[in-house]
């Protein structure tokens, strides 16, 4: 489906005044993985919104990504209990098993790593976040093994 | 519906405001003055800097009196101990994310935060200096504004500027936390956004984030060289707010002394852009006229109605940008200041005898857009770029003192003759509605024979600081060659604000309203609350100055536009008739569709 349908069809569902920006957003992130110019202008022309009202709210919402990203989205907690708690490990094991850094998407598309702030799980930290599920209690191994197991879906 | 008063005391001091009244504005009736930086008068409130901090007798922390409105009882204290020591920790807190370089920002001397700054002694950094190198890097990609993101303090005027007063949003807060700024959509250059170039934002940015693109060295530069004619033309608002950046009060006229000013600078001439206002007048009329009888006698729907105004090329590129499909409706006339310059490096060249090519065509604007304009493709109908440089009314202001003039003590002279003749109905085009007035004062003799049906010429219903404001003029015994004008109600329409001009345009779109011309100027108040104007701007000030256009209006000897004699010598010399081949090749121009996403 095209960027322009698919917000066409976001906009009919969730209807045309600014409280559906946000919903709006959100459907587009999760079929495309991050808000594309053209994503933003679209919604911006359909809502009647400036294009710099989208993108300003698109950006001081972390989980609305406007650069491009990869399939499945690894966020590691980086607030301060997981990091007295070793989150730096989990971090490093997943770059170097990936082969990126913190920011990076792999060259197949299937991984962004990125950090994120504080997930609300400190008593059972380190803990990271693929796509929408929560990881806790993490060690580096078993981090590594829940990655994988997103890398053969579809 | 009568108002509740409120009984408080600031500072031991008491008095009674309406409800609903904030702190600040209870304060200021005592004569108290408590900074603000987030705060503006033009403005919806942000409560966002909190500088504006002020003690509530009883209440655990300090109040922003900028959102914060009276109660019954209460008891405030603008200066304790808590007041001052919070906001000095503000201001330091503002300075260490600020670049703060003072001796080479453009805005020194007229900077909201310095003043705070100097104020309150602010010296040796508490408080670690964290601005970003980043940040450093200006956006000059727009002929009209630079901006600067190492000296923003997120107070959001800007923004509030652009979305309220203008409809744009072309700026907007964007990211989160220290990595807060304003900015385009995705960080683009404000060249390539949809900005209309209008400036408005640069009137209300408290420091030196938003500036004007600065012409002042290019234009020493023209003055020194001897080799170059250099020509000056002064937009009708500046003459009637350039003292306010020479210490003198909102509302004084200085036309005189500006005149005497740009002598003493060293330009060659010194000319008016008035005279083609007035010039202005008679292409538009006739071409409202000309619209008029082609769709209402000759039945051609290739002409549109309502005509409107093109003299405001803020407006302009926001029409391109947000209204491609109603150019058409557009004036074909160019502005007065690119009437200006295309007859200045034509007529006048020959005139006096001098090549084009060594002519420097310098614009005094109250308007930033101006600059923009000079700069289009468009504007080069002399074979040559028909204006070189604008300068804003700020600009001159800062050459005037550079070159050591004593502004208030100069003797007041004429401006130079060909093209410095002028009318009362070219100086209103500083006010909003003026281009409308001085419109229908010409048209509506040209028709009936007979001057306007108003007291001393002043068209009053379209008058004053309304957002929009309707009228209608019933034309009547009109002379036989205007016979299809007999008993027409002539509607028309003003906005000032491009706010405004969008409601209007939603009007026009959605067929509801039915007007055969419409006045637009895309800065609150017309040109005279322009991007270009002396800052601080308010109602008040705005007020003022357009008090004075008018009584600059009513203390001239001419006050219509088609008894101006240079403009009449100009037809019969140089241009034939208006609308004739040569206006057609020097006076108008179209327009471009531009993105509005
Ligand atoms: S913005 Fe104001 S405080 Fe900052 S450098 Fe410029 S003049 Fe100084
Ligand atoms: S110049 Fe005018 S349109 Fe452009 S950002 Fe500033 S206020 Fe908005
Ligand atoms: S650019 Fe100026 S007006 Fe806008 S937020 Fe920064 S300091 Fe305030
Ligand atoms: S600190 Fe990591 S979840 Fe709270
Ligand atoms: S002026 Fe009151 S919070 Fe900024």
């Amino acid at each position: 489906m095209t960027t322009d349908l698919l917000v066409k069809e976001l906009v009919d569902k969730n209807g045309k005044c600014r409280n559906s920006l946000m919903p709006i957003l959100q459907g587009i992130v999760q079929k495309e993985h991050y808000l594309s110019e053209e994503a933003m202008l679209a919604v911006a022309r359909e809502l009647d919104l400036s294009a710099a009202d989208v993108y300003g709210t698109a950006s001081f919402y972390t989980f609305l990504d406007t650069v491009p990203r990869g399939q499945n989205i690894i966020r590691v907690c980086k607030t301060i209990t997981c990091h007295m708690k070793g989150k730096d490990e989990i971090v490093n094991a997943i770059c170097n098993h990936l082969k990126i850094k913190v920011g990076e998407t792999t060259h197949d598309k299937k991984y962004t790593l990125l950090t994120a702030n504080c997930l609300g799980w400190c008593h059972k930290g380190p803990v990271m976040l693929v796509n929408d599920d929560v990881y806790p209690d993490l060690t580096p191994d078993k981090a590594l093994e829940i990655i994988q197991t997103y890398g053969k879906e579809e | 519906m009568n108002k509740y008063l409120v009984n408080l005391k600031i500072n031991n001091m008491p008095i009674s405001v309406e409800e609903g009244t904030t702190i600040l504005d209870a304060a200021r009736q005592l004569n108290l003055r408590i900074p603000t930086l987030c705060h503006h008068p033009d403005l919806s409130v942000a409560g966002n800097c909190r500088v504006c901090v002020v003690e509530v007798k009883g209440a655990r922390l300090l109040a922003a009196s900028c959102a914060t409105p009276v109660s019954e009882g209460m008891e405030v204290f603008t200066n304790s101990e808590k007041v001052r020591i919070a906001r000095k920790h503000i201001v330091e807190l503002l300075l260490t994310e600020h670049n703060a370089d003072c001796t080479k920002c453009f805005k020194s001397g007229n900077c909201e935060l310095q003043d705070l700054a100097t104020e309150y002694r602010i010296g040796d950094h508490v408080f670690l200096d964290i601005v970003k190198p980043q940040s450093k890097i200006q956006d000059i990609s727009s002929p009209s504004i630079v901006k600067d993101d190492s000296k923003c303090i997120r107070c959001q005027r800007c923004v509030r500027t652009c979305d309220e007063l203008q409809g744009l949003t072309a700026l907007a807060v964007t990211n989160k936390g220290d990595h807060q700024k304003i900015s385009t959509f995705l960080n683009k250059p404000l060249n390539d956004v949809v900005c209309s170039t209008c400036g408005q934002c640069i009137n209300r940015c408290p420091t030196g984030a938003l500036t004007e693109h600065t012409n002042i060295e290019e234009v020493w530069n023209a003055i020194y060289d001897p080799s170059k004619f250099a020509v000056v033309q002064t937009a009708p608002a500046t003459r009637i707010a350039l003292g306010e950046d020479l210490g003198l009060t909102p509302g004084e006229r200085v036309t005189g002394k500006m005149v005497s000013a740009l002598k003493r600078l060293g330009f060659n001439k010194v000319l008016d852009t008035d005279f083609t206002a007035d010039l202005t007048i008679m292409e538009e009329g006739t071409e409202l006229l000309t619209r008029l009888k082609k769709i209402l006698v000759e039945k051609d729907d290739s002409v549109k109605l309502p005509m409107m105004t093109s003299c405001s090329p803020g407006w302009i590129k926001f029409q391109e940008h947000m209204y491609p499909d109603l150019l058409e409706n557009l004036s074909t006339c160019k502005s007065p200041q690119q009437m200006f310059g295309a007859l200045a490096k034509t007529y006048y060249a020959e005139k006096i005898n001098i090549k084009a090519q060594d002519m420097i065509v310098v614009s005094i604007m109250p308007c930033v857009a101006k600059k923009f304009e000079c700069e289009r493709s468009e504007m080069r109908d002399s074979g040559y770029q028909d204006v070189d440089f604008v300068l804003t009314t700020r600009e001159l202001a800062m050459m005037i003192k550079q070159a050591g003039i004593d502004f208030n003590h100069i003797e007041e002279e004429h401006y130079d003759s060909i093209l410095g003749e002028s009318t009362g109905a070219a100086v209103i085009f500083g006010a909003t509605g003026g281009v409308m007035e001085a419109a229908l004062r010409t048209a509506y003799e040209i028709v009936t024979g007979r001057e306007v049906p108003f007291t001393n010429l002043n068209i009053q219903p379209v008058r004053g600081m309304d957002g929009i404001k309707e009228a209608s003029i019933k034309i009547k015994n009109v002379k036989p060659e205007w016979s299809f004008l007999e008993g027409v109600d002539l509607n028309v329409a003003i906005a000032n604000g491009l706010a405004n001009a969008r409601k209007l345009m939603e009007k026009v779109k959605s067929g509801e309203a039915n007007y055969h011309f419409i006045e637009i100027m895309g800065c609150p108040g017309g040109c005279l609350g322009g991007g270009g104007q002396p800052i601080p701007t308010s109602p008040e000030i705005r007020k003022k100055r357009a008090e004075a256009i008018y009584s600059e209006d009513a203390n001239m000897p001419i006050r219509k536009s088609h008894e101006n004699p240079e403009v009449v010598e100009v037809y019969e010399q140089f241009l034939g008739e208006p609308l004739g081949h040569k206006s057609h090749d020097l006076l108008h121009t179209h327009y471009r569709p531009r993105k509005r996403y």
